[in-house]
């Protein structure tokens, strides 16, 4: 495994070599990765990461926080998957408070995520294509996109920063007509996938530039901590929604797509057979939609009914408290993993018995898939660089945060 | 403490509804035998471990600062649940507690579906211990970060540097005396 510790310093080359930079403004590093590279011609000898740009301190910012107050922060750690951050943080939060969350609440919460996996696997799909040279994917992806942002608008009031999960459940039942408008796309969606499919799967110039390419075996694969669709394009057969359900995933059933050769093909079937999983998920959630509360009945946690506290004094009084001193969460810590599109998103949150978190640590699935790009690409020709990047789906905001 | 920290006097008793009973941690080892991590790791004659806490359904064992490259080794070649995949290293400050930093493995098992948490405690002057890049190399990126936002260093690393702050940055953002604002 020496190959995989080896962290080159790259002060020098060799004289037949050049160090050549890749970011942070390439149009191909999906915002400001910044690669540099040692080259022999158009061989790639050695490639190195190097981030940070976009680090903000999130996790600083937490600790001066009500536990509330942090979920709109974990939006902006992934822009691509609000929702299965939101979900993740109040999960991790509801495990330390020993919240029960209304069956109905899970519901919504499993179908968002759902639909906020297609839309991030969408903007993938079509910016992968875009960066390997197929244009006219992206226009299609971003065709469904939209559809999902305004699902997202009706719930949320924002397209992309949702903050829709609250501790304890959702911030508001969900508008008339959402779940009419959710299942219109739900059932029109997989013939769009099969678009997508036409344009590429079977396409030669995408296979050229796919097949065989940045290979990674599963046992370098899991030494180097990846997780996801790159994990299971290496053939590891293990999804957290599945073998770790949380939220109420037992209750539904699905395929855990699987490819065996490692290579950027292989994760790109799995990604596109996520779509069509995932699309079913949201089918059965919609159809055994449950009815009941939406919020936990804990009012000293959740926020009162805007009716209610304009009724009752003592919603009023608990809202009053909730909003200006927070509450108080129980000692300990947890560590809430959930399988967000890129891979394992874990918060690890650790409480004083305040009311402000002592410690939020969010593991990046990101960060580590990242570290499998030198084991990608060295020994490959620069274009392989660009198609290794996209295969792999990073996000600066959630490796930097 | 801070302005707007809310006591613990506005607390649980009353809040009643809707919370589940809280079970208290368990933090006697002969109770954990169960667990496989806790079984290996008690196995093992080289490992020292110096408690463990059942807590909200995860574990977490602490062992000492000198052992933790031999209980990584052991926990990931165990042939009844090999934690084979480790998921994240980060770090706690407890300024002003001694000892002040816990450094904290999150394993887990990916045939056997199991997690465990390995702390480390360590003293708040010149903190440092073992590396594990050598035993999972996805240790690089989280074993950098640490380094780089607490200040926390690993011996035996093969290229430990800030990576998320710039080169030239003073001092370690995560750590509890760094105003949350930052120096002004």
């Amino acid at each position: 495994m020496a190959h995989l510790s080896a962290m080159p310093t790259m002060e020098a080359g060799q004289d037949r070599t050049m160090i050549l930079n890749m970011g942070p403004q390439h149009p191909s590093t999906h915002g400001v990765l910044r690669v540099i590279l040692e080259i022999d011609g158009e061989n790639v000898v050695r490639i190195m990461p190097d981030i940070g740009y976009l680090h903000t301190g999130i996790e600083k910012t937490c600790e001066a926080k009500f536990y509330q107050q942090v979920v709109p922060l974990t939006d902006r750690i992934d822009y691509l998957c609000p929702l299965t951050n939101n979900l993740c943080y109040v999960l991790a939060v509801e495990k330390l408070l020993g919240l029960e969350i209304p069956p109905k609440a899970q519901w919504i919460r499993v179908l968002l995520n759902e639909l906020t996996r297609i839309n991030s696997h969408l903007v993938w799909l079509g910016t992968h294509a875009l960066d390997i040279g197929a244009m006219s994917v992206f226009l299609y992806c971003f065709r469904e996109r939209e559809d999902i942002l305004r699902l997202f608008e009706m719930v949320s009031g924002q397209r992309m920063m949702t903050s829709y999960f609250r501790i304890g459940g959702l911030a508001l039942e969900p508008p008339l007509g959402f779940f009419d408008k959710a299942r219109d796309f739900v059932q029109r969606f997989p013939s769009k996938v099969d678009e997508y499919e036409n344009l590429l799967t079977g396409n030669p110039i995408w296979g050229m530039r796919t097949k065989g390419v940045a290979r990674i075996t599963a046992e370098d694969a899991i030494a180097l901590g990846a997780s996801g669709p790159t994990l299971r394009g290496s053939g590891v057969d293990f999804d957290l929604r599945r073998d770790m359900p949380y939220s109420g995933y037992e209750n539904f059933k699905f395929k855990v797509p699987v490819s065996q050769e490692g290579d950027v093909f292989a994760r790109y079937m799995c990604r596109v057979q996520e779509l069509r999983e995932s699309n079913a998920i949201a089918q059965q959630a919609l159809d055994g939609m449950p009815e009941g509360p939406i919020k936990a009945d804990a009012p000293k946690v959740v926020l009162p009914d805007r009716e209610k506290m304009k009724t009752q004094m003592e919603s009023l009084i608990y809202h009053f408290k909730i909003i200006t001193e927070g509450f108080a969460v129980p000692e300990g810590e947890v560590y809430q993993a959930v399988e967000s599109p890129r891979g394992e998103m874990g918060y690890y949150v650790v409480s004083d018995g305040t009311a402000k978190p002592y410690r939020v640590h969010m593991r990046a699935a990101c960060l580590a898939n990242l570290q499998l790009l030198p084991a990608m690409c060295e020994g490959r020709l620069i274009a392989d660089v660009v198609a290794a990047i996209g295969s792999v789906d990073i996000v600066l905001g959630e490796i930097d945060r | 403490m801070e302005k707007g920290r809310a006591g613990l006097g506005w607390g649980f008793d009353r809040a009643g509804r809707g919370l589940m009973p809280g079970t208290s941690a368990i933090t006697d080892i002969e109770q954990l035998k169960d667990h496989p991590a806790v079984v290996r790791l008690l196995a093992s004659s080289s490992v020292v471990i110096e408690g463990a806490k059942f807590d909200r359904e995860e574990m977490s064992i602490y062992v000492n600062r000198a052992s933790i490259r031999d209980a990584c080794v052991q926990l990931r070649d165990d042939p009844a649940c090999p934690f084979n995949y480790l998921s994240d290293v980060t770090c706690v400050d407890w300024y002003p507690q001694e000892p002040r930093f816990e450094v904290i493995y999150h394993l887990l098992s990916i045939s056997q579906k199991e997690r465990v948490r390995i702390k480390v405690r360590l003293s708040g002057s010149s903190p440092s211990l073992e590396s594990v890049t050598s035993i999972w190399p996805s240790a690089n990126y989280f074993e950098r970060e640490v380094y780089d936002l607490f200040g926390v260093r690993f011996d035996g690393h093969p290229y430990l540097r800030r990576m998320l702050m710039p080169e030239n940055w003073d001092g370690h953002p995560l750590r509890k005396d760094y105003p949350v604002e930052g120096y002004r």
